[in-house]
């Protein structure tokens, strides 16, 4: 066990390793000095010539808006087609068939808000094609789109007053070329070489020692595994995401995946204080995420390890921590390192099945999506802690009595409007589409759908209630892992997950972009004696405990009927 | 007059007189046109309403929602929470309207004696009006032991008032036509002489209107920062109406029924009722206290604003030195003797009626009458000679002491010798920031009378208080350069405009301002007024001329200069209480969660009893328990919403983590221990 936990400690210590490098490099491909890629800049200017885009035209925050949600909603329009139409296309050996329109709805939608909440199968549910062209094409985009918000915000953030915040294309687009593909390509080759496909074949059959013959789903699958997780995506190629053993093969790429997902997030901490020469704000803020992750971490690892006593009571060996739902070859720590770290981030993937985890786990992995800010989702997770820090700034100025002040600029009614929105929108999102799906339950138990609500769920009670809790509050925060324990795939599902997902992802992109392009506009007052510092361990406590408070206890009597009744029921 | 102001100023929190008055207003408070206006306090008159219907319902016959009793009790403790926080912003009105009352005492109808206008000129007949049918611009004549009806300037004529019933301040000031004292205030009273005023305002707009308004709240608006923090109330109230609403669904799917208290009570002690029913009177206690710093505010956005200043400009006289230069040191030149030097300076001074000559004669410690002199001449000091002095002997003693300019003119037209010393000593009294007075005897110098700004005690230690409020002090001083250089270095202020020029203050403002700084300054002549309303902050003296008035945001009764610090350290107090109480209430959150949820649900899923930490005796007092303390929590904080959270300059981080300590982590720890102790009661029945 001690092993395991040190290999848990050296896939973090390795993370921050990477990111810190990597978060110079990233700050300076947007400030625009010199790196090693520089030779791809005749390609960026091959794309801009041919969509015809002015990359020097400098955007205010609500141009960037409208360049991001239009490109959004084209990109949207493409991939529910070719979804909805996939089954007579090419590159569809195994024959797999064309999606029904809400199923197409909700992919197309999950996708495209770096969600991944898969309703199918990839195994059944997809063609190479639209793997390709589609799934992996989204992930590339969507965490660009994270990104590239993110990157306004800082333009936003330095230290002169004006509403010119870069060109979004030229953003975006740099993104892609200098930081996504890159990282991708050298993560791609690492498991091509531990064993993922990387084949355009069909499925194989093979013949098991038991002498049964099994046919075996492949295809192109490294490249996408790359960018699912350096992308904080999280969908899977297979049904078992990164708990299948070509898209996870061993104990090496299962530390390289868990790295990938978690260093952009991180490196964009460090980006920020490279970029606008802030370095003890990103650490202050890097510090706050990581006591987060261990909020969370610590007691989720001390129940799996310890395992079920149910089971313990039965007199059955658990050495080993809770194997049910586990994958042999990574262990208890590791897999519970993992189930934290992609449902604070906005990942999703899966490498055990969360459905499985003891109830205190499912509290912290439910709680790190109801947080959301906890290092987060691809420039996204920035853009959720920003409203936090807004909040604190507005309530620790107000104690030490001076208008609050952020970064130079005057935190005013205006801005706490939006930021009061934004916070708002995650619990009512979760607990209203629960609500629904409740009394759905409760009171149309066999309503005349494919499923009937009856049948959703295959636990009763608690777990069940976790299930569809589960379920909402993945779509809310853009994660895409479930409890998986629900049967999603229906109209009612798709439709109602794919609304959440949409408004819960472009609103909380808006509303900080709003915020810092507001302030931005704002009179700079330069900092004074009696300015609230906001890079110091008061400030990071009362930001920890805003979001806390603000965010996790709108959940507690939710909570309370699903993990942790379940929890009090075990012991 | 001045006796009533000074009683208000000592009133007691609770006066029995304010609090029986506060009590009726919170009865008539409850009118949900009233309640609308605070969205937190509103929603739970909404959810009072509601439980005032489901005990009737339960008279009605139904059973599903518990006893009658338990129903009332909460019901009872939710107009109560209502009631506690009408009844806060109650007293803080009662509090500010005793205070209108001493002030409107003095407004009541005067008596006028109008000048009735003859074209452009005005003729000496006199009209006997009341001071209602003043208008503005209408001219009108005090005498002595008249009371002035209405503001305005003199035009003719100086007096001396009695300004106690604004100021409380028993002492009487001369004002008289022309400069920068001409303004008089209506409901002060003329002691001597005869002056003719011009109104400068409309009726019902005079300076005590305007107080009067102000302190009864009829002109209150909320302040960006007030209407910032009701937003983000706002946003924790509709929350907690999600979570709650979304309760029953979650609790009909889990087989467990809610009763309509149940959910009622979590919503209320949810939302932040104690922050949501402070928060007015925290603004108006605001107002009240610059008040009784004798300053009145224009509106609540200036107190607000003095909180946030960066910049301090002050006048170097009176503000940071006492009044007048005083002699320190006499230096007699080489070769004279010393006690013929004091001879000749107290006799030269004997007659100088000006407070530097006083001084010297002070510190020389004789009395001139002592000297036996023969016909002496005193020589007045004039622009031209820029020199006073004595001649006696029949003209054969000539003494002058006078600027070293004039002096050394005197000693070369005679054609004597200026000795060294003497010159070196002028020298190094000037660069010590004093003022040397040259004095001569029969056209040869004898040596120098060393005059000092006197700083006030005190004030070093005042500008450092500031410093670590982050605020910058700005000395403004008529002196030279090397003299402002001097005294901005003894009193501790961080920066000086020396050979400063009315016009000199608004190019400092303005270019502080561009920097983004928030600039506050104290005047009192019309040449002050641009610069008052440039500032941020602009506060005129009471003493002052109108415009100074008009121009700046508050004004100071007490014609105090050092009063800008008082009104920083007010205007800070008041964002801090809103932002610790509001830090409190959201902290309790935790305890009220851990005392609801599990009594919510014990019922059904006995598992939870693992959840109720504090172990409270039934669901049923678990519940009481926790709306109890919600509602008591209101009036016991009343004090401390009035009084203010107490300001420390001790840098913004070391005070948000005292404040973050004791509201934030206080603010957890607390409901837990006062939950547990009402249940302790509460439990006996239920």
């Amino acid at each position: 066990m001690n092993t395991e936990l040190i290999g848990v400690v050296a896939m973090f210590t390795l993370t921050v390793l990477l990111a810190i490098p990597l978060g110079k490099y990233i700050a300076k491909v947007y400030v625009g000095e010199k790196t090693i890629l520089d030779f791809l800049a005749p390609v960026e200017r091959f794309i801009f010539r041919i969509c015809g885009i002015d990359s020097t035209k400098e955007m205010n925050w609500k141009q960037h808006m409208i360049a991001l949600l239009s490109i959004n909603m084209l990109w949207f329009v493409y991939a529910f087609i070719m979804l909805l139409t996939q089954g007579s296309l090419f590159l569809n050996p195994d024959g797999n068939p064309s999606m029904t329109p809400d199923l197409s709805f909700n992919t197309a939608i999950s996708f495209l808000v770096n969600c991944n909440l898969q309703h199918y199968s990839g195994e059944t549910g997809l063609t190479y094609l639209t793997q390709l062209i589609v799934i992996t094409f989204l992930q590339f985009v969507s965490a660009a789109t994270g990104i590239a918000a993110l990157v306004v915000v800082f333009n936003a953030m330095r230290d002169k007053v004006t509403d010119k915040l870069g060109n979004f294309f030229d953003i975006f687009t740099k993104t892609v070329t200098r930081i996504l593909l890159p990282i991708s390509i050298v993560l791609a080759v690492i498991l091509v070489f531990n064993g993922s496909p990387a084949s355009f074949e069909g499925k194989d059959t093979i013949t098991t020692l038991q002498g049964d013959t099994v046919q075996v789903s492949r295809g192109p699958a490294a490249g996408m595994i790359a960018i699912k997780h350096l992308g904080t995506n999280g969908g899977g190629w297979f049904g078992a995401n990164s708990a299948h053993p070509l898209e996870n093969p061993n104990y090496l790429t299962n530390m390289v995946e868990m790295i990938a997902q978690v260093l952009i997030p991180i490196a964009m901490i460090f980006a920020l204080g490279f970029y606008l020469r802030k370095k003890r704000l990103a650490w202050t803020i890097f510090g706050v995420m990581t006591v987060g992750m261990l909020t969370f971490l610590i007691p989720t690892m001390i129940a799996e390890i310890n395992g079920n006593p149910a089971i313990t009571q039965m007199g059955i060996d658990q050495n080993a921590g809770s194997m049910e739902g586990k994958e042999v070859r990574f262990g208890t720590p590791a897999s519970a390192y993992w189930s934290i770290v992609t449902t604070i981030i906005s990942t999703g993937s899966v490498n055990s099945m969360h459905d499985s985890s003891m109830p205190v786990s499912g509290t912290m992995q439910l709680l790190g999506m109801m947080t959301n800010a906890f290092y987060g989702g691809c420039g996204v997770g920035i853009l959720n802690y920003y409203i936090f820090i807004i909040i604190a700034v507005f309530i620790s100025g107000l104690m030490v009595g001076r208008t609050p002040e952020f970064l130079g600029r005057k935190i005013e009614a205006r801005e706490m409007k939006i930021a009061s929105i934004i916070a708002l929108l995650h619990p009512l999102l979760i607990l209203a589409g629960t609500a629904l799906s409740s009394w759905t339950i409760v009171n149309h138990p066999d309503a005349a759908w494919a499923v009937k609500p009856a049948n959703w769920l295959n636990n009763p009670g608690y777990h069940g209630f976790s299930e569809m809790l589960y379920e909402y509050t993945s779509s809310a925060a853009n994660n895409g892992s479930g409890f998986e324990g629900l049967g999603d795939n229906n109209i009612f599902w798709n439709i109602t997950t794919g609304i959440v997902l949409i408004l819960s992802r472009f609103l909380p992109i808006i509303g900080p972009v709003a915020i810092a392009g507001i302030l931005a506009k704002k009179k700079f007052i330069p900092e004074s004696a009696g300015t609230l510092r906001t890079d110091t361990g008061t400030f990071g406590i009362m930001t920890y405990a805003v979001i806390m408070i603000l965010a996790a206890l709108a959940f507690f009597p939710a909570l309370t009927l699903g993990p942790l009744a379940e929890y009090f029921s075990l012991y | 007059m001045a006796t009533v102001r000074k009683q208000a100023k000592s009133m007691k929190l609770f006066e029995p007189k304010l609090v029986s008055e506060a009590l009726k207003q919170s009865f008539v408070k409850l009118r949900p046109k009233f309640m609308v206006k605070n969205p937190v306090m509103f929603t739970v008159e909404i959810g009072t309403l509601v439980m005032l219907i489901v005990c009737i319902w339960i008279l009605a016959g139904e059973q599903s929602q518990g006893s009658f009793i338990y129903n009332l009790i909460v019901f009872i403790i939710l107009l109560l929470t209502l009631l506690f926080a009408n009844f806060a912003e109650a007293i803080a009105e009662a509090r500010g309207k005793a205070q209108a009352e001493s002030l409107r005492k003095t407004r009541e109808e005067t008596p006028a004696k109008l000048i009735q206008p003859m074209g452009e000129m005005f003729l000496n007949e006199i009209q006997k009006v009341s001071s209602s049918q003043l208008k503005k611009g209408d001219v009108f004549l005090c005498e002595a032991g008249d009371i002035i009806p209405l503001d305005g300037e003199i035009i003719e004529g100086i007096a001396t008032i009695d300004e106690s019933a604004i100021t409380g301040e028993s002492a009487p000031v001369i004002r008289e036509s022309g400069g920068d004292k001409s303004s008089v205030t209506g409901g002060t009273k003329v002691l001597s002489d005869k002056i003719k005023v011009k109104v400068t305002v409309s009726p019902g707009e005079s300076f005590l209107d305007k107080m009067i308004a102000l302190v009864e709240g009829a002109s209150r608006q909320k302040t960006p920062n007030e209407i910032a923090l009701t937003i983000l109330l706002a946003a924790f109230t509709l929350v907690f109406i999600i979570v709650c609403v979304t309760l029953k669904p979650f609790a009909d799917y889990a087989n467990t029924p809610i009763t309509i208290a149940a959910l009622i009570s979590l919503f209320v002690c949810l939302i932040p009722t104690t922050i949501g029913g402070l928060l007015s009177a925290i603004g108006i206690a605001g107002m009240d206290r610059a008040l009784r710093a004798n300053v009145i505010t224009k509106s609540g956005k200036a107190v607000e604003t003095a909180g946030d200043i960066d910049v301090l400009l002050l006048d170097k006289t009176g503000t940071i030195t006492i009044g007048n230069r005083k002699a320190t040191h006499f230096y007699p030149a080489n070769g004279i003797d010393e006690k013929h030097f004091l001879k000749c300076i107290v006799l030269s001074s004997y007659m100088d009626e000006t407070p530097e000559g006083k001084s010297i004669i002070e510190l020389a410690g004789i009395n001139p009458l002592s000297y036996k002199v023969d016909n002496p001449k005193f020589i007045k000091f004039t622009a031209e000679t820029r020199s006073s002095g004595i001649d006696f002997d029949n003209g054969n003693s000539r003494i002058r002491k006078g600027a070293f300019d004039s002096i050394l003119n005197l000693v070369h037209k005679a054609g004597n010798k200026f000795p060294a010393e003497t010159e070196n000593k002028v020298k190094e009294i000037s660069s010590n920031g004093g003022t040397p007075l040259v004095v001569s005897e029969n056209e040869k110098a004898i040596g120098v009378i060393e005059l000092q700004d006197i700083i006030k005690p005190g004030i070093s230690e005042r500008f450092e208080r500031l410093r670590k409020m982050g605020v910058k002090t700005v000395m403004v001083t008529g002196d030279n350069p090397l003299t402002a250089k001097y005294i901005a270095e003894k009193a501790g202020v961080d920066d000086y405009i020396a050979e400063a020029k009315p016009e000199d203050k608004m190019n400092y403002i303005k270019k502080e301002q561009q920097n983004g700084k928030l600039v506050a300054m104290m005047g009192d002549g019309t040449n002050d007024a641009p610069a008052l309303a440039q500032a941020d902050v602009g506060v005129a003296m009471n003493s002052g001329t109108q415009a100074a008035k008009e121009a700046g945001n508050m004004v100071d009764l007490d014609n105090d200069p050092t009063k800008l610090i008082e009104i920083v350290e007010i205007g800070k107090q008041l964002l801090i209480t809103r932002g610790t109480l509001t830090t409190f209430s959201i902290a309790n959150d935790v305890a009220k969660y851990f005392a609801i949820v599990p009594a919510l649900f014990i019922a059904s899923i006995p598992a939870l009893q693992g959840l109720n930490i504090m172990k409270l005796n039934s669901p049923a007092s678990a519940i009481l328990s926790a709306v109890i303390f919600n509602a008591l929590i209101i009036p016991i904080l009343i004090p401390l919403a009035l009084r203010g959270v107490q300001y420390k300059p001790i840098g913004a981080s070391a005070l948000l983590q005292r404040n973050l300590l004791i509201y934030g982590l206080g603010g957890v720890i607390i409901p837990f221990i006062g939950i547990k102790l009402i249940d302790l009661i509460v439990g006996v029945f239920f």
